[in-house]
């Protein structure tokens, strides 16, 4: 029997506001513990949550971004549970009535577009930071005791639901990276993995093709890259497949990914669900987004990655599009004329590996560079990309006119000349110095005038020396 | 000599402005009463012995936080606790140069009609020493009634405003819901709790409520209360037409001796200009009080998990971190949040939720449609504020349901949203009893007019006779 893998994502996503979700506290991320931290955050008796305008807008405009409906009125739900790390003993969240519902994102892939339903996009506040101490690398198994850093608590995060559309690890990996591109573009967030300002979590079943039934699910949580989530699907879609070929049944679980090992240990089982006692909160009124707020919104939106991905696809293929897009290269690659195949190529290899910020690039300079590429050193060529970042990078450094500057490369030449003018060279030696000229002219003859009259001139006295 | 028992915060005001004493010297006479009289009344949890602003002096409840003075919320599990910052309300008293003169006993988390549920150990009613002075506000308004304070602030979450200021022969307002800041008020249920004065007259009661009124930024459900400040002055009700509902008057439990001053008053009504009439909440009484017990502690439920030892406040245990939760909690709460914190749990329970607390949020909307129909009739309503008079110590202590009761003619109102007024309106049996004005939102001029001409032509002394 053939399986089909069926996948849906929950990402999360840390909105980059400069104070928290529901008090005023900064937002830092390498702050001194618990120094970003007040009555609200801390849960002090009494203490009121007040929303953070500017963290609606943004979650409005993903919601817009994602081809969502944004709700006319939305609700803050508690999802309650105790632990250390949520100082309320619940967090603010969003339940039954979200701000943004039924959007889509469609991910071109190389087999044509594959659409993937955003069931739902809510606004909540992040949890506080638990540090276990006295055991292996902060990790809880060992730790003897655990602090809890309040600085990350009421963060501002968005979570994003896809349907489960997806049907590969590969196509699971490509929308989360499209995903991240868009977010960042919206400028709404950093979503960087390493920070923590973007996580999710992979809900992975498998079914016989054809179906359309949903078997039980298993979670994958805390992958830390896209290449490890893709690494992590893979191997729990075999796993799924053979309990199956092999007669059993999976068991919804939760599996914590650690990449150390590469294998996924169940974190615990469902079995016992957790009842989150949701409740409307009654300290916030109904988000009301106004409309003219909307359509503002709406009316900003850039041309998100899936469509430049989309349109650059007709002209260097759709991998190399895809891969300018998803790297943040598209920008330049547009603003760089000429050879269309070639601006990309060595967007996508020789600079992409100087890990230069692609908006600090002078277009028009790398565009005479790009130009050039075949007519100088390979090693002046890659020098001159690598100083392509700084603010007076100028291409004519490393073009030279299209002169001839090296020594290596005029010596054979000028050796060649003198061994073919034995009399002038005697003349020369013997006194008549004059004749340097009609040396440095028979060099420029030879190179179209294109040697350093320069360093000529320096290697034919060198030479003529007795 | 300053006689406290019977200086009203007004006549206060008039004391300071004059020049004839100082807010200082107001507050350290507060503090000679407490000293002599609070061993027998237990209404202050925490006094505070310098005198910070030059105004009348005040005293308040213990779920209202206060920058650098203990707020325990009458409960063990916050013994101990400084609040870092004001609470909005304390704040306005701080600014109008209020000296708090300190903090008053409660029921725990304000979870009670009697202060019974203390943990600090029950309050005691002036009039009556062997008797409750009411609650979860028991201590503020036994403050005021023993003098031991010209005015006070209570919370109001199921009638803890007006029940105790019934009890005790005092003016208590719960406001219209939204007109005063929730910030720094310890939570217990959000949707419903108020703050709100207890005071000796109605013309106080309007002074202090326009003090701590208004929009708060720090809480989103605030609003600008749309009227102006009005301290009452008429002496008729000329013009205003007075509901009597049914069913608020002639609910099983309401003592004959409440009946009849409540009904002395009605007819006083008639009698100082006002059309009177009777009209009807059919279902407000009968569901109000379950609605209220299904609301209330599914918040409570909610607000009361952030006490769990990790951050501040009592923590027993060092062990592992369910262990820790359990012996705090255990050993913090007493039973009655315990009770209320294990029916919210279950009534917010996945499969539940719908028949309960989301049927009880159904059921509300009924009752505000009942007072909006009965109010478009009516300016105002009125009826007992509480069944019965104060009632004796330990008399309902044991049975839960009985206590709960204590509230049935309070509630229906709160969860309607409404603003009540309870003014004293007669004794039964040598106890006070409180009559209930009730309003639409935001009359709260209304109910001060209405409740200053009744109290002129009352004339009630709220000084106990005992201590007269």
């Amino acid at each position: 029997m053939n399986w089909e893998p069926v996948i849906g994502l929950e990402i999360h996503v840390h909105l980059k506001t400069r104070t928290k979700m529901f008090c005023r506290c900064e937002l830092e991320y390498f702050a001194p513990e618990n120094s970003r931290t007040c009555p609200v955050c801390l849960a002090h008796p009494g203490a009121l949550p007040v929303p953070n305008k500017r963290a609606i807008e943004m979650t409005v405009l993903l919601g817009l971004g994602l081809g969502c409906e944004i709700a006319e009125r939305a609700i803050f739900h508690r999802k309650h549970y105790f632990y250390p790390d949520l100082p309320k003993g619940y967090q603010i969240s969003q339940y039954d009535e979200p701000l943004c519902v039924d959007g889509r994102m469609s991910l071109a892939t190389a087999d044509g577009d594959l659409e993937v339903g955003i069931v739902r996009a809510h606004l909540e506040e992040d949890a506080a930071k638990n540090v276990h101490m006295g055991g292996a690398e902060g990790r809880i198994s060992g730790a003897d005791r655990t602090l809890v850093d309040v600085n990350r608590a009421g963060t501002p995060l968005v979570e994003i639901v896809t349907a489960p559309d997806i049907h590969s690890a590969e196509h699971a990996k490509r929308f989360l990276q499209l995903l991240r591109q868009t977010v960042v573009e919206l400028g709404i967030s950093d979503a960087e993995m390493e920070k923590g300002s973007l996580r999710f979590d992979v809900n992975v079943s498998v079914r016989p093709e054809g179906s359309e039934e949903l078997r039980t699910r298993t979670e994958l949580k805390n992958m830390n890259s896209f290449n490890f989530a893709a690494k992590g699907i893979e191997r729990e879609i075999l796993r799924q497949v053979e309990i199956y070929e092999s007669g059993g049944e999976v068991v919804q679980e939760t599996m914590h990914f650690d990449p150390g090992n590469e294998s996924a240990p169940p974190l615990r089982s469902k079995e016992e669900a957790q009842d989150y006692r949701y409740l409307p909160e009654p300290d916030l009124v109904p988000l009301e987004p106004p409309r003219e707020l909307v359509e503002r919104l709406r009316a900003e939106l850039p041309e998100l990655p899936g469509e430049r991905i989309r349109r650059l696809s007709a002209e260097v293929g759709f991998e190399t599009a895809e891969g300018l897009v998803t790297s943040g290269r598209d920008r330049l690659y547009e603003q760089v004329p000429g050879d269309r195949t070639a601006v990309a190529n060595v967007l996508m290899n020789q600079f992409a590996a100087t890990g230069i910020d692609p908006a600090d690039v002078n277009a028009a300079e790398l565009a005479k560079l790009i130009e050039a590429r075949d007519r100088i050193p390979r090693q002046s060529f890659i020098e001159a990309l690598e100083a392509s970042g700084s603010d007076d990078f100028s291409a004519e450094r490393y073009l030279g006119d299209g002169q001839i500057t090296e020594s290596g490369d005029l010596e054979p030449l000028i050796d060649g000349i003198l061994a073919a003018n034995p009399g002038q060279v005697e003349s020369y030696r013997s006194g008549k110095e004059g004749l340097l000229g009609f040396f440095v002219g028979q060099v420029m003859k030879e190179t179209e005038g294109r040697a350093n009259p320069k360093v000529v001139n320096e290697l034919l006295r060198e030479k003529l020396k007795v | 000599m300053i006689d406290t028992l019977r200086l009203t915060a007004e006549d206060a005001a008039r004391l300071i402005a004059s020049g004839e004493v100082s807010g200082a010297e107001l507050h350290r006479a507060y503090l000679d009463a407490i000293a002599e009289r609070d061993g027998e009344i237990h209404a202050y949890l925490t006094t505070v012995e310098e005198a910070e602003g030059d105004g009348v002096p005040i005293a308040l409840k213990d779920v209202i936080s206060t920058k650098g003075v203990e707020t325990t919320a009458g409960s063990k599990i916050l013994a101990g606790y400084v609040p870092v910052a004001d609470s909005t309300v304390a704040a306005r008293c701080r600014e109008a140069r209020l000296p708090l003169i300190g903090k008053t006993n409660l029921d725990e988390f304000a979870m009670g009609s009697s202060t019974e549920n203390s943990a600090y150990g029950p309050s005691h009613n002036p009039w009556d020493p062997t008797r409750v002075p009411g609650g979860s506000s028991g201590g503020s308004a036994a403050a005021v009634a023993a003098g031991l304070a010209p005015w006070a602030l209570g919370s109001d979450t199921g009638g803890s405003i007006k029940q105790p200021a019934a009890l005790c022969g005092l003016v208590g307002l719960r406001p219209t819901y939204g007109t005063v800041s929730r910030a720094g008020i310890v939570a217990f249920a959000s949707s419903l709790d108020q703050v709100g004065p207890i005071t000796k007259t109605v013309r106080d009661c309007a002074r202090l409520y326009w003090i701590i009124a208004g929009r708060d930024p720090a809480d989103s459900t605030t609003v600008e209360h749309p009227d102006a400040i009005a301290i009452p002055q008429a002496e008729d009700l000329k013009g205003l037409k007075v509901g009597v509902p049914k069913e608020l008057n002639e609910a099983e439990g309401i003592e004959p001796g409440v009946s009849e001053a409540v009904n002395r008053t009605i007819e006083l009504c008639s009698e100082l200009g006002a059309e009177v009439g009777e009209t009807t909440l059919p279902r407000s009484v009968e569901y109000g009080l379950p609605c209220y017990y299904l609301i209330a502690p599914s918040e409570a439920s909610s607000n009361l998990a952030r006490y769990d030892g990790v951050r501040y406040g009592l923590r027993v245990g060092n062990g592992d971190i369910r262990s820790m939760y359990e012996k705090t909690r255990d050993e913090g709460f007493g039973d009655e949040p315990k009770r209320r914190i294990m029916l919210g749990t279950y009534a917010l329970s996945a499969g539940y939720y719908d028949a309960y607390y989301g049927q009880a949020q159904k059921v509300r909307t009924i009752i505000r449609d009942e007072f909006t129909a009965a109010l478009g009739q009516f300016d105002l309503l009125v009826s007992p504020t509480s069944p019965t008079v104060a009632f004796p110590l330990g008399a309902r202590t044991e049975n839960p349901l009985a206590m709960y009761l204590s509230d049935v003619l309070a509630i229906p109102p709160n969860m309607a949203g409404l603003p009540g007024l309870s003014i004293p309106c007669g004794l039964s049996e040598g106890l006070p009893v409180g009559l209930q004005l009730i309003g639409p939102q935001f009359s709260e001029n209304l109910l001060f007019r209405a409740g200053h001409a009744l109290e002129n032509a009352l004339g009630f002394d709220y000084v106990p006779e005992r201590l007269r």
